[in-house]
C-alpha cells in the first residue's frame, strides 16, 4: 500500500502562547518577566505601603495622615516626629523585613523537601531556639540580647545536630532529614512543656508571649543589624531562585541540566537557616508566614511552584497586617504578632482553597 | 511495582517521592512472627504498668488483686487506679498510632499525623473555651469538650477540603487542616494568655497525661475507639490501591471517595477519642507508622495490626517511665513518649535500607 499523505490540519483558531512574560535581551542576559508575577508584586508592595503608613498613623496617640507624611519628611511638630520616626517607624519596618525573610526562609525549605508543610521548623529549629530562649528566660532569667542569643545558639545547635544526625554517605537526604527533624523537635517540644510546666505562672506567660513572636519593644537597635544581614542574605537567595526551579523536577534532571544540586541544596538550606534565625534572634518564633505565604503566593501568582521574590512581597505585607492587627484589634492589650498571624494567615489559606475549590 | 503511576503523585503529594521499598521483612510468617513477638512484649509491659508506680505492688499481689480482690489497699490501687490507666493507655495507643497510619496512607505524606486534620487544634480550642469563658475544670468536662471540638473541626476541615471537583485531594485536606489547625490555635493562645487562669489549667491539659484516668473515662471513649478500629481494618484493603496514585486505585476497582471517607471518619473516632482521653499526646501517630513500615513495608494490611500492638507499647512504656523517673512526682507520658520514641526514630532512620512511604 502506497504511503498516504498526512491530511493537512487546519490552524486552531487561537495559539496558546502561555503565560504572558515580558522578555528583554541582551547579548549575555536575558530578563524574563512573568507578567501576572510582577503586576501581584507591584500590587501587594504597594498595599503594604498602605498597610505600613496606617500603622504609622494609628495606635494610643492618634495621628492624622498628612500629618504622618509630613514627618516622614522631616516636617512638622517634633512630638509627632518622634512618634512616628523614632517609635513607630522602625517596628512597622521591621515587620515588613522580617516578614520577608521569614517567606523566603519558607519557601526555600517548601521547595527544597517539595513538601507543602515544609519550612524551617521540620529541622528542628523553631523548638530548638524556643529551648534556647525558654532556658535563658526560666534558669537565667536574662535580658532581650540574652535570650536573642540563647535562641540563637538553641536553633542554631538544633539544625547542627539534625543535620549531622541525617549525614550518611556524604549525603544528607531530604526524607531522613525531615525525619530526624521531627524526632528532634518533638524531643525539644517536649522539653520546652516541661519548663514551662515546672516554672513559674508570670514567667510561664512572659516565655508564651516570646514563644508566640511579638515585635513590642523593637527599634532602630534592632533594625539595623536586621537590614544589614538581610541585604547579606536575600540577594544570594533570591540568585538560586532558578536552580531551585530546577532541583524541583528531582535530582537527576537538575543534575542534567547542570546544577550540582548537593552544593545548591546546601548552599540554600544554610540561608534558609540563617533567615530564620535572624527573624527569631529579633522577635522569637513568629508562627505560619513561612508556611503560609509561599503557598499564598504561589495562589496569587498562579505559578507551578512556590516561588521566591513573590513569597517575599506576600511575607512582607502579611507581618505588617498582623502586626497592625495585633496592635489594634483588643487595644489597649498588645497581642503578640505571632498569634495573629497564624489566625490572618490561616483564614485567608482556608478562603484562597475554598475560592480555588469552587472555580475548577 | 508501579512506581511510575504512583510517583507523579507522591511528589506533588508529599515528599515521600520515593518508590516504596519492601521493609526489612518479606516474608508473612515472619511478620506473624515479629506480631506475637510485639504482643508478648505488650503483655510484659502491661504487667510491669500494673505493678510500678508511686507504690510498688508486686507481682503476686496483682494478680491476687485481679483474680480474688480482698478489699485491702493493694487491690484497690490495682483495681481501681492502676488498671483502668493501663487499659486507657492501651486503647489510647492503639487510637493514636493507627489513626497515624491511616493519615500518612491517605495523605501519602510522611510528615503527616492525626493532628493535621484539626483533632488536636479543635480538642485544644473547645477546651480552651471552656475553661476559659465556662469555668469549667473536671476532666469529663474535658473529655466531653474536646470530644466534640474534634469532630466538628475534622468535619469542617473535610467538608471545605473536599469542596468543588474531584474531592478532597490528600494535599487539599491537609493544607486546609493545617490552616484551620492554625486558626484555631492562634485564638487559643490568644484567649490563654489574655487568662492567667486558664493558662495554667490548659498547660496542664495540653502536655498530655494519662494521671487519674478512671474506668468512667476508658468506658466513655471505649465504643468510639472500637468503632474507629474496625473502620480502620476495613478500609487497609482498598488503602494498598490508593498508594499507587488515583487513578490507578480506580482502575483497579477501589472506590477513592468510599475510601477517603472511612479513613477520615475512622481517623476522627480514633485520634478524637484518644486526644478527649489524654490530651494532645503527639509523635505517637507520627512515629510509630514509620517503624512499622521500615520493618515490614508498605502493606497496609499489616501496618495497621504493627501500630496498633507497638504504638500502645509505647505509650505505656513512657507512662511507667514518667511514673518512676521523678518519683514521687509524675512526668507527663505526652512528654516521656517523644525522649523514648524519637532515639529509636533516628537510630532506624540511619539504617542502610529505609523504606519510604
Amino acid at each position: 500500500m502506497s504511503p498516504t499523505p498526512a491530511p493537512v490540519r487546519p490552524h486552531p483558531a487561537t495559539v496558546d502562547f502561555g503565560r504572558p512574560t515580558l522578555v528583554t535581551r541582551g547579548p549575555r542576559w536575558s530578563l524574563r518577566l512573568d507578567v501576572r508575577t510582577a503586576v501581584s508584586c507591584a500590587v501587594f508592595l504597594l498595599l503594604t505601603l498602605a498597610v505600613v503608613v496606617v500603622t504609622l498613623a494609628h495606635g494610643t496617640y492618634e495621628i492624622p495622615l498628612p500629618d504622618v507624611v509630613r514627618a516622614l519628611y522631616g516636617e512638622g511638630p517634633a512630638g509627632t516626629r518622634t512618634v512616628v520616626v523614632e517609635w513607630r517607624l522602625p517596628r512597622a519596618l521591621l515587620a515588613v523585613l522580617l516578614g520577608a525573610a521569614l517567606a523566603v526562609s519558607g519557601a526555600i525549605f517548601q521547595s527544597v523537601t517539595r513538601n507543602p508543610l515544609g519550612s524551617p521548623d521540620i529541622i528542628g529549629f523553631s523548638s530548638g531556639s524556643y529551648t534556647g530562649a525558654l532556658v535563658v528566660m526560666l534558669l537565667t532569667g536574662g535580658g532581650y540580647y540574652q535570650v536573642a542569643a540563647g535562641s540563637l545558639a538553641g536553633g542554631i545547635l538544633t539544625a547542627f545536630v539534625v543535620f549531622v544526625l541525617a549525614y550518611r554517605r556524604g549525603a544528607a537526604q531530604g526524607f531522613r532529614l525531615i525525619i530526624v527533624g521531627i524526632a528532634i523537635s518533638a524531643m525539644l517540644g517536649a522539653f520546652n512543656t516541661w519548663l514551662v510546666l515546672r516554672a513559674d505562672i508570670e514567667d510561664a506567660m512572659l516565655s508564651a508571649v516570646w514563644g508566640a513572636g511579638s515585635l513590642n519593644s523593637l527599634g532602630y537597635d534592632q533594625l539595623w543589624p536586621v537590614l544589614a544581614l538581610l541585604a547579606l542574605l536575600i540577594p544570594p537567595a533570591l540568585a538560586c531562585g532558578p536552580a531551585l526551579r530546577r532541583l524541583e523536577l528531582g535530582d537527576d534532571a537538575a543534575a542534567a541540566l547542570g546544577t550540582r544540586t548537593e552544593t545548591v541544596r546546601l548552599v540554600l538550606v544554610v540561608l534558609g537557616v540563617a533567615l530564620i534565625a535572624l527573624v527569631t534572634a529579633a522577635a522569637g518564633p513568629i508562627a505560619f508566614i513561612a508556611l503560609a505565604a509561599p503557598q499564598i503566593a504561589r495562589r496569587i501568582t498562579r505559578s507551578a511552584s512556590v516561588a521566591l521574590l513573590p513569597s517575599a512581597v506576600l511575607g512582607g505585607f502579611l507581618l505588617a497586617l498582623a502586626d497592625l492587627a495585633g496592635q489594634r484589634l483588643f487595644a489597649p492589650v498588645q497581642l503578640p504578632v505571632g498569634i495573629v498571624t497564624v489566625s490572618i494567615g490561616g483564614l485567608y489559606l482556608v478562603w484562597l482553597l475554598v475560592r480555588e475549590a469552587r472555580r475548577t | 511495582m508501579t512506581t511510575t503511576a504512583a510517583a507523579p503523585v507522591a511528589v506533588r503529594a508529599g515528599a515521600a517521592g520515593r518508590e516504596a521499598r519492601p521493609g526489612l521483612v518479606r516474608t508473612n510468617a515472619g511478620r506473624a512472627l515479629g506480631l506475637l513477638l510485639a504482643l508478648a512484649v505488650l503483655v510484659l509491659v502491661l504487667a510491669a504498668s500494673l505493678t510500678v508506680g508511686a507504690r510498688s505492688v508486686p507481682l503476686p499481689d496483682v494478680w491476687g488483686a485481679l483474680t480474688a480482690p480482698d478489699g485491702s489497699e493493694h487491690a484497690f490501687i490495682v483495681r481501681e487506679l492502676r488498671v483502668p490507666r493501663a487499659l486507657l493507655a492501651l486503647t489510647a495507643g492503639a487510637a493514636l498510632g493507627v489513626s497515624g497510619a491511616l493519615i500518612q496512607a491517605l495523605t501519602r505524606n510522611p510528615l503527616a499525623d492525626p493532628g493535621i486534620l484539626g483533632v488536636n487544634a479543635g480538642a485544644g480550642f473547645a477546651v480552651t473555651v471552656g475553661v476559659g469563658f465556662l469555668g469549667l475544670s473536671s476532666i469529663t468536662a474535658y473529655l466531653w469538650l474536646s470530644f466534640a471540638g474534634a469532630m466538628v473541626v475534622t468535619a469542617l476541615v473535610y467538608v471545605i477540603g473536599s469542596a468543588g471537583q474531584g474531592g478532597g485531594t490528600p494535599i487539599r485536606l491537609t493544607l486546609v487542616g493545617v490552616a484551620i489547625g492554625a486558626v484555631l490555635a492562634g485564638i487559643s493562645s490568644a484567649i490563654t494568655l489574655l487568662n492567667p487562669d486558664a493558662f495554667v489549667k490548659l498547660a496542664g491539659w495540653s502536655a498530655g497525661s494519662l494521671a487519674g484516668r478512671d474506668w468512667h473515662i476508658l468506658f466513655t471513649v471505649l465504643p468510639f475507639i472500637g468503632a474507629g478500629l474496625l473502620c480502620a481494618l476495613l478500609v487497609a484493603r482498598p488503602l494498598n490501591a490508593v498508594a499507587l496514585g488515583d487513578d490507578l486505585a480506580r482502575s483497579l476497582g477501589a472506590d477513592i471517595v468510599r475510601t477517603r471517607l472511612l479513613v477520615i471518619v475512622s481517623v476522627t473516632l480514633l485520634a478524637g477519642a484518644a486526644t478527649a482521653a489524654a490530651g494532645p499526646i503527639g509523635f505517637v501517630g507520627l512515629m510509630v507508622p514509620h517503624v512499622a513500615r521500615w520493618f515490614i513495608g508498605p502493606d497496609q494490611r499489616w501496618i495497621i495490626p504493627y501500630t496498633a500492638v507497638c504504638s500502645p507499647l509505647l505509650l505505656i512504656v513512657a507512662d511507667v517511665i514518667g511514673r518512676v523517673v521523678l518519683s514521687p512526682q509524675e512526668l507527663q507520658a505526652g512528654i516521656v513518649t517523644a525522649f523514648i520514641g524519637a532515639p529509636v526514630l533516628i537510630l532506624l532512620v540511619r539504617r542502610k535500607k529505609v523504606s519510604g512511604l
